[in-house]
């Protein structure tokens, strides 16, 4: 009953706003939430074509759960490290505004 | 306008509300609040397509793991938000149109696809059948392979985030 | 060994000795002199034994001891060069061998051998004598050896050869090897003591005015070859169709046929050789030289040997001549010129105060005796002379020589600085040195012509008889005069030197010589007393048939067709004993009672005396004519304005020019071009790489940004094409 299309805008949007997010905040932790805001547009993407594929060939289709069930593994163990990488990042350098760490600089 | 359709108007609503706030508010943990939120919300969006185990796993690893391990590190890290300089960029109108930009183009591409408009139905029963998914997650013919990767990233995530994290401060002479 | 071998023999132990002293022993003083008197003596053996088969051989004169190679290949046949004795050869070969032996033995003692060796000579100055301690202890001083004594000997040997390849040779090529290689000995030994520069200068003129001479005679030479085709003297002088076709033939030089032409070219060469005036100029400068070396060069062999070339070539100076003729042309320039010389250079030896300057103007004024004697064309008395002159003047240079050394020894005692060569120092070394005396007084006898009892007579009353025959009574006349003169210069020279009392401390000091150098005095002695004798003519009265003329015979032989025999003729027989007499006389008379520093002859001559001491300012006059034009070219012309004002001035513009334009290059296209071009690629290099690396900011969210914006980019190209295309 939902067209298709609506639940791709909305997972697009999702993205672009986590997108946005990524690109515009200074803090690393609310960078992390945001990638979290990426992930989850991603789940809804694989779940709504999971939908529509199990629609068009009428049978039970389970490959777009297992990429969903990867895609959360995933989102999961990167923000375990990640966390544990900015905590020792502020540990080093006492601060976690991205802007600071700039030890890339060239 | 189908009732199901107006659920689905407000929870995206709601969930692309929540997101905005995520990137824009100042305090740190009224931007993990909303992450909740909008955590929430796409839950909401994975009953509407049917996938009810999904949506209940994100309820509990998402919400219930990361975004309770993010509220954790928020909070030790809870000096730094004392920090009153502006939370965002200068010059955050740039991304922003980039980000409007790649919305625009990625919506564009997509209807290019012949099956962008197709309404999606309501699937018979048996369509949801986790069982048929754990199998297929053991079984050599099916995703065997990346389940294992997957455990074991989550293993070495494991070990890793500890190593990091560990906190290797020398034995002080008191 | 026959005596062609001998011949070629003759001039080689010289030679030889030249070189091995110069090579091997020229550290070892007696082994050098030894050498060079070996050489010597094994030539004298070999002329002595190839003149007595000579005198004994009937014809020599025909048939001459004769022998040739081939050496120069040319291109129809070859040139030859050889040897041959004619009676010519011999008389000449006779008195070079004796001179040459005398000169070499009295050289040893001249340089002092066996004295000791003094540390303040310096090589190239004379030997200033250093002290000996004798048995009680005294330090008296004596005079120290020759440093460069083995060199002496070494060039004296190398002389030698060249005067004995003069003799024998049989062709003018060989006879001007052996000139040149005279001349080249005449400059080195004249400049022996090269320290002087007295010495040097006297050198270089010598070598250069007789240069003079030899380059006219190579002409002659030349001349002579490419009209006959040879330079052998057999094929030219005695052959009469050879001396007619010259005499026939015009020379390019108007009026002159070719035999005269070639004849006065040679003439030249005489002239230089044999310091006849106007090419006098080098003889009294070069007695620099040591005195052995005045004796044997200037005095017997190598001034000798430009009257044998004139005897030798008699035939073609006088072809179409005959007794009674008019002469010929180069007869007539040999006949004024020798005279004028005799009587010149007697005028000027009148004057002279240095006992070896008076010698050498008395040497140029015989060799004029002799050339005039030619010019008339008393071949057989010019021969004569030539013989008889070598043995007394050798003599008077070597006793002068003797003398010189009492004096230096005198010098040596008193320790002042006094001239042992001025004879106004001398006086009285008659009882000092009396062996000298004796000696040197016979050669001045013989100079001076003194009768009967010298050689010197003999030829000299030749001389004057070939003159007055042949009708040449201005020659006579002149000549006449010069033997008057030269009696009175002698006698004014034994008079000053030897008679009187000492005027000098240093000739109070004065001592004879060892025997080494007066033993040649006495051998050279009874020559000139002796030498004479061959040649008396039959018509002389008294004594005139008890000898035969033998030099006559012999010597006269050498003459193709009739030659004019000595005839009786009083007049000059007179002539040239009152002469010889007469002067003598005089000349003691003037000069016996000179006690100070003033010549007797200096108020009665006048102007005079101030124009022969000067020598006639014939020197200034050169220096005038002929050093300072070339001196002009050489310094100013040559040297400043060619060589330094445009070829160097030239050569530093170029220079200049280069470094400007070297510098030009550098700074307007070497340092902005190339440099620039490297340091512009390096410089760009960083300074993309700089505005590069400010893009790595470090800040991660602007890496996202930037990659977003550019798939954004990418996205709306796509999107615009896909409308587009």
């Amino acid at each position: 009953m939902i067209p298709l299309s609506w639940y791709l805008i909305a997972s697009a949007a999702l993205f672009c706003i986590g997108l946005f997010g990524v690109m515009v905040r200074k803090n690393a932790i609310t960078i992390f939430m945001s990638i979290e805001l990426m992930l989850n547009a991603v789940n809804i993407n694989l779940i709504a074509f999971w939908h529509y594929h199990s629609q068009m060939q009428s049978g039970p289709h389970v490959t777009g759960l297992v990429f969903v069930a990867i895609v959360i593994v995933v989102a999961a163990s990167e923000v375990a490290v990640g966390l544990a990488l900015i905590i020792s990042a502020y540990r080093r350098r006492k601060t976690i505004i991205i802007d600071d760490l700039t030890l890339l600089k060239g | 306008m189908t009732g199901l359709q107006i659920i689905f108007l407000i929870v995206t609503g709601v969930t692309l509300f929540s997101a905005i706030m995520v990137v824009s508010v100042r305090k740190m943990i009224h931007a993990v609040l909303w992450l909740v939120q909008t955590l929430l919300g796409v839950a909401i969006l994975f009953i509407t397509l049917q996938a009810s185990f999904f949506a209940v796993v994100q309820i509990l690893v998402f919400i219930g793991a990361i975004s309770i391990l993010i509220l954790f590190s928020v909070m030790l890290a809870s000096r730094v938000i004392q920090d009153s300089s502006p939370q965002v960029v200068k010059k955050w109108w740039l991304p922003a149109l980039v980000a409007t930009l790649l919305l625009g183009l990625l919506v564009n591409f997509l209807a290019l696809w012949p099956g962008f408009e197709t309404t999606l139905v309501e699937l018979p029963e048996g369509s949801d059948n986790i069982a048929e998914l754990g199998h297929v997650l053991i079984s050599p013919e099916g995703y065997i392979i990346p389940f294992e990767l997957a455990s074991i990233l989550l293993l070495a995530a494991l070990i890793g985030a500890i190593y990091i994290a560990i906190d290797r401060k020398e034995p002080q002479s008191s | 060994m026959t005596t062609e071998t001998l011949i070629w023999l003759l001039p080689l132990p010289p030679v030889l000795a030249f070189f091995l002293i110069v090579l091997f022993t020229n550290r070892f003083k007696g082994l050098s002199h030894t050498l060079a008197l070996v050489g010597a003596g094994f030539s004298w053996l070999a002329s002595m034994v190839v003149c007595f088969r000579a005198i004994q051989t009937e014809g020599l004169a025909e048939n001459p001891f004769n022998q040739s190679i081939g050496w120069l290949p040319l291109g129809t046949g070859w040139l030859e060069i050889g040897v041959q004795v004619d009676p010519l050869t011999t008389v000449t070969l006779f008195f070079v061998a004796w001179t040459v032996l005398m000169i070499f033995i009295y050289s040893i003692g001249y340089h002092h051998f066996g004295r000791p060796a003094s540390k303040q000579d310096k090589p190239g100055l004379p030997p200033e004598g250093t002290f000996q301690k004798d048995k009680k202890g005294h330090r008296h001083p004596v005079p120290s050896i020759e440093p460069l004594y083995s060199r002496f000997f070494a060039l004296i040997s190398l002389f030698a050869f060249g005067m004995f390849l003069l003799v024998v040779s049989n062709n003018l090529l060989t006879l001007y090897v052996g000139w040149e290689i005279m001349g080249l000995c005449s400059y080195l030994l004249i400049g022996f003591w090269y320290g002087k520069e007295s010495a040097r200068n006297a050198a270089l003129k010598a070598f250069l005015t007789t240069r003079i001479g030899d380059v006219f005679m190579l002409l002659g030479l030349v001349a002579l070859y490419s009209t006959t085709g040879t330079l052998n003297y057999q094929a030219i002088l005695s052959s009469p169709e050879v001396l007619e076709r010259l005499a026939a033939s015009a020379s390019p030089l108007a009026g002159l046929s070719w035999a005269e032409l070639i004849g006065v070219l040679i003439l030249i060469g005489i002239i230089g050789k044999s310091a006849q005036f106007p090419l006098h100029v080098w003889l009294p400068d070069a007695m620099e030289g040591p005195t052995p070396v005045s004796a044997m060069i200037h005095a017997a062999t190598m001034v000798s040997a430009g009257v044998y070339l004139a005897v030798r070539f008699f035939p073609l100076l006088t072809v179409g001549w005959e007794v009674g003729s008019p002469l010929t042309i180069p007869m007539l320039a040999m006949g004024f010129i020798g005279a004028f010389t005799a009587l010149f250079a007697a005028t000027i030896a009148l004057t002279q105060m240095d006992i070896k300057r008076v010698l050498a103007y008395s040497t140029i004024s015989q060799l004029g005796f002799m050339i005039a004697a030619l010019g008339v064309g008393a071949y057989v008395a010019a021969a004569f002379h030539l013989v008889t002159h070598a043995f007394f003047k050798a003599l008077l240079f070597l006793g002068s020589g003797s003398v010189i050394h009492g004096m230096e020894h005198g010098v040596l005692h008193i320790k002042q600085p006094v001239d042992p060569q001025d004879m106004l120092n001398m006086g009285g070394l008659r009882k000092k040195m009396p062996l000298t005396f004796w000696t040197f007084l016979v050669g001045g006898f013989a100079l001076s012509g003194f009768p009967l009892v010298t050689a010197g007579f003999w030829s000299k009353d030749e001389i004057l008889s070939g003159a007055f025959n042949n009708g040449q009574y201005v020659i006579f006349s002149v000549l006449a005069l010069a033997a008057l003169l030269t009696a009175f210069y002698t006698m004014r020279q034994i008079t000053l030197t030897f008679l009187g009392a000492p005027r000098s401390k240093a000739a109070e000091y004065a001592h004879e010589s060892q025997p080494v150098m007066t033993l040649p005095l006495v051998v050279l002695a009874l020559f000139a007393v002796s030498a004479g004798w061959v040649g008396i003519p039959e018509y002389f009265p008294l004594v005139g048939g008890l000898l035969p003329n033998w030099f006559e015979e012999f010597v006269g032989s050498m003459l193709v067709g009739v030659h004019p025999k000595s005839q009786p003729s009083l007049l000059p027989l007179v002539t040239s004993i009152v002469v010889a007499i007469g002067g003598l006389l005089l000349g003691w008379l003037a000069y016996r009672g000179v006690k100070t520093r003033t010549d007797p002859l200096e108020k009665p001559l006048g102007v005079f005396y101030k124009l022969f001491i000067n020598k006639y300012y014939v020197d200034a006059i050169y220096v005038y004519i002929f050093y300072r034009p070339a001196a002009w070219l050489a310094e100013t012309f040559s040297y400043r304005w060619l060589d330094l004002g445009i070829i160097d001035g030239f050569l530093h513009a170029t220079g200049r020019f280069s470094v400007w334009l070297g510098g030009k290059l550098r700074t307007l296209f070497d340092i902005p071009v190339v440099n620039g071009a490297g340091d512009a690629a390096a410089h760009r290099t960083r300074d993309i790489g700089s505005f590069l690396r400010s893009l790595q900011t470090g800040h991660v969210q602007q890496y996202m940004a930037a990659a977003i914006a550019l798939l954004v980019f990418g996205g709306l190209l796509f999107y615009l094409l896909g409308y587009l295309g």
